[in-house]
């Protein structure tokens, strides 16, 4: 198949240009305007091929599809289905694109959708893969910025928690290298710092500290994830950091009154129940703008810029 | 016969490949795929001194070629090797050596969650990030490996 014909997919943030995300963003922003109603994907049929069990991201691609006119078939785990049997990922993607127009998956492994990608001659979406990538969270995540604060370029960006394993964390930092941020804060615990792997595709210093209190005044946006308690191989080493990475009301008072939280959620502890309330809480607003912009991004591979 | 002389009795028609890094002769005929079963008749010196490395392996295959791709996957075990193609006991080509920008197949991604070790279709694939020091990049899942990593996969 020639080089031009070949369907776009998003595997990674680094995947899209400026050009691509703003055209995202203000897609996004159009299918708000239009009540997140659109028939114009009306007849298409999207496979949403979930290997591992999700509740905000399946559900929200299935609600974005379902808003643009089109319908879904697929799975929400492995569960029941011909994987389970021993078929391999390639023959199952084999068997998606015959009855689908694009495939979005989500699989416990590393690599999954690159080598989906490889396989499939329909467009595929990364909706996870392992501890690799999970590009349209991160997407979510600065559109979320962008409608608050109107901007993303020279905002101070502080990234805490488990920055190793979290397939979100590697994304946003990877789609922040085509914004230009202020300063990057990048707070974890030692055994939880960002792969090296990582870090040597982004294009803007980071500043690496295991200490939130000393970065919290002049962040702009924290975005806050799960620190993994399975990643722990001491319970009492967990038990240590847990506490020195919640935020906190305490922790919300050192911040600036016009800055926000973000989180790719599901939460558990490392962010205080109260904290909910405080303006700086967006984490429930940034997954409420999942389904437009999940529109947004599959409505682009369909030929969004035409 | 003095033992230089019984090291580096010349070929008549093959491959001479020689300034190996000491201790990686084997991994040169892993690379090339050579196990001792097709017949060749190979010689392989280990640990003989040598001005510019102190200490080096050599490797002669009688009736044998190196191509270009096979030649530029030797260096990442072997990064100043040459290699010799030898025809009536004359050197008539010296290969040039270049690190591959990508290595299909041959080595192992070290991430067990790796798609490559995970599906019977997912093959390795590595990109090479730096080529010194030598730095390969997993195209799936982007686990860096390093040279020592390579060689001790290759052995």
């Amino acid at each position: 198949m020639p080089r031009a014909l070949l369907p776009k997919h998003i595997i990674s943030s680094l995947d899209l240009d400026r050009r691509e995300v703003d055209t995202i963003f203000d897609m996004a922003d159009e299918y708000e305007k239009k009540g997140r109603v659109s028939k114009e994907l009306s007849g298409k049929v999207i496979a949403l091929a979930f290997f591992e069990p999700s509740t905000r991201t399946k559900n929200s691609f299935e609600s974005a599809v379902k808003r643009l006119g089109a319908s879904t078939i697929g799975f929400s785990s492995s569960e029941g289905t011909s994987v389970e049997k021993g078929e391999t990922i390639a023959d199952t993607v084999r068997m998606l694109e015959g009855y689908s127009d694009m495939i979005i998956i989500r699989h416990k492994f590393d690599g999954t959708a690159k080598f989906a990608s490889e396989v499939s001659h329909v467009p595929i979406i990364n909706a996870g893969d392992g501890k690799h990538e999970h590009p349209t969270q991160s997407i979510i995540d600065l559109y979320t910025v962008r409608k608050i604060k109107g901007h993303i370029e020279g905002l101070n960006f502080c990234v805490l928690g488990d920055l190793k394993y979290g397939r979100a964390v590697n994304s946003l930092l990877r789609l922040l290298t085509k914004f230009k941020p202020g300063k990057v804060f990048l707070v974890s615990p030692q055994q939880l710092k960002l792969r090296e792997e990582v870090k040597s595709t982004l294009n803007y210093p980071v500043i690496e500290t295991s200490s939130l209190q000393d970065v919290i005044g002049e962040t702009d946006v924290l975005y806050v994830t799960r620190i993994q308690k399975e990643r722990f191989a001491d319970e009492v080493e967990f038990e240590k950091v847990k506490e020195s990475y919640k935020v906190d009301l305490k922790a919300v008072e050192m911040m600036k009154r016009d800055s926000i939280i973000l989180h790719p959620l599901p939460r558990v502890n490392e962010i205080d129940r109260k904290v909910d309330k405080t303006p700086q809480a967006k984490y429930f607003y940034q997954a409420s703008l999942g389904v437009q912009v999940r529109m947004a991004i599959i409505k682009y591979l369909f030929g969004g810029l035409k | 016969m003095s033992d230089k002389e019984l090291l580096v009795t010349k070929i008549r028609e093959g491959t001479v490949i020689d300034h190996i890094p000491a201790g990686r002769a084997l991994a040169v005929l892993r690379v090339l795929g050579i196990n001792g079963s097709e017949g060749y008749r190979v010689a392989l010196v280990m640990n003989v001194e040598s001005k510019k490395m102190v200490r080096k392996d050599i490797v002669k295959i009688s009736g044998r070629t190196v191509d270009e791709k096979e030649s530029n996957l030797i260096t990442l075990i072997a990064p100043n090797a040459t290699i010799n193609i030898i025809k009536d006991y004359d050197v008539t080509k010296k290969m040039k050596m270049k690190v591959p920008s990508v290595i299909e197949g041959l080595l192992r991604c070290p991430n067990p969650s790796c798609i490559t070790n995970n599906d019977p279709e997912a093959f390795t694939n590595f990109l090479t990030v730096s080529e010194s020091p030598l730095l390969l990049k997993c195209s799936y899942c982007e686990t860096i490996i390093d040279e020592m990593q390579v060689v001790k996969q290759v052995l």
